[in-house]
């Protein structure tokens, strides 16, 4: 049987919440990095960007915004595809790996961006 | 005449279902979908089985898979559904099939029954009724004029994939026939037990539920308004 025991936060109502708040994150850093793509873009002006701290603290936001989101939505696909229900009495395991799997990757993701931008 | 593939199955005999074709004569007319099933049944084969009962859209037993969108075949007539005079009936989908159109709705009736859809009032039943201002009574058009036909929950992605933990839009629309009422006054029990991520939440907004409506309601917005009634109770 599908429980909730490994979704984000447990309620539906605050993983709803996490997932509206973590977009609006990442639409505005995205916004924020096609405005500078549009300007005349060199090493020298992209690394003086990310050498300032607030640009540093909101790519932080933004990867972290990114793993909450993507935890959520993939938690999603995985209790609805991956279950014994569709897959039959091998669901449950087949969800849990992929769940650890998902999860030490976007894990994986979040400190590598916490190595390249704090390095 | 009209080329009509049926979806078949009896489990006495059948290993698997399958498509049996038809060619039936409507005799010109536009027919309702139901009337092409009596008249299967009544000339061509006896054993087709299939729901129905007030044939007017009323009681809901006939919700069937019509050329791909779920309806109620008594109110559905050929010239809405039959493109190039073909019709494919099967049963309404995600649901376990007793025999040919029939369909085993227990995990349905299992999700309404959770919304617990009668109305709790904790204070004393008054002489003679419990009052309403119109504009209360309001509140309540376009949420208690389901039939609970399951044509909605049935197109519903879904509860295809966790019918035993997502309620389905039949089922929310009715637990927020009861929220909205002013006459009841369960309200805080009801919504705690909608909070969790599959119940109400597992509903992605794709809208197949309006699509299908054979009542023209509105399921999704119904869950719109019950996620900001969770929403305004936990913040």
């Amino acid at each position: 049987m599908v429980t909730s025991v490994t979704s984000f936060s447990r309620t539906g109502l605050s993983d709803w919440l996490i997932q509206r708040v973590t977009s609006i994150i990442l639409l505005a850093y995205f916004l924020l990095i096609a405005y500078q793509l549009m300007g005349s873009v060199d090493y020298t002006s992209w690394a003086r960007l990310f050498e300032q701290t607030w640009m540093k603290v909101f790519t932080l936001m933004a990867a972290l915004s990114l793993a909450a989101h993507s935890w959520i939505g993939l938690w999603s696909v995985f209790t609805d595809y991956l279950t014994e229900r569709m897959l039959g009495p091998k669901g449950n395991v087949i969800r849990l790996v992929c769940q650890l799997g998902a999860s030490l990757a976007l894990v994986g993701y979040v400190i590598w961006v916490v190595v390249i931008i704090w390095s | 005449m009209l080329q009509v593939s049926l979806y078949r199955y009896n489990p006495e005999s059948d290993d698997a279902p399958h498509m049996e074709e038809f060619s039936v004569d409507t005799g010109g007319k536009d027919l309702m979908v139901l009337d092409v099933l009596e008249l299967i049944k009544a000339d061509y084969d006896g054993s087709v089985t299939y729901r129905r009962s007030c044939r007017e859209g009323v009681c809901g037993s006939d919700g069937l898979n019509i050329n791909g969108k779920n309806g109620l075949a008594c109110i559905t007539p050929l010239s809405e559904t039959v493109k190039g005079g073909k019709l494919v009936i099967r049963p309404l989908p995600g649901l376990p099939v007793i025999r040919d159109l029939v369909v085993d709705m227990s995990l349905f009736y299992a999700q309404y029954e959770k919304v617990q859809p009668y109305l709790q009032n904790a204070s004393p039943a008054p002489a003679i009724e419990r009052l309403q201002s119109p504009e209360e009574r309001a509140q309540l058009d376009g949420l208690y004029e389901c039939i609970l036909c399951a044509c909605c929950s049935t197109s519903c992605p879904s509860f295809w994939w966790n019918p035993d933990r997502f309620i389905g839009p039949a089922g929310l629309l009715q637990a927020y026939r009861f929220l909205a009422d002013s006459r009841d006054t369960a309200t805080e029990g009801r919504l705690a037990k909608l909070d969790d991520p599959f119940s109400v939440f597992r509903c992605h907004g794709i809208q197949n539920c309006v699509n299908v409506c054979p009542k023209g309601l509105n399921p999704t917005k119904a869950i719109g308004h019950i996620r900001t009634m969770l929403l305004n109770r936990a913040t």
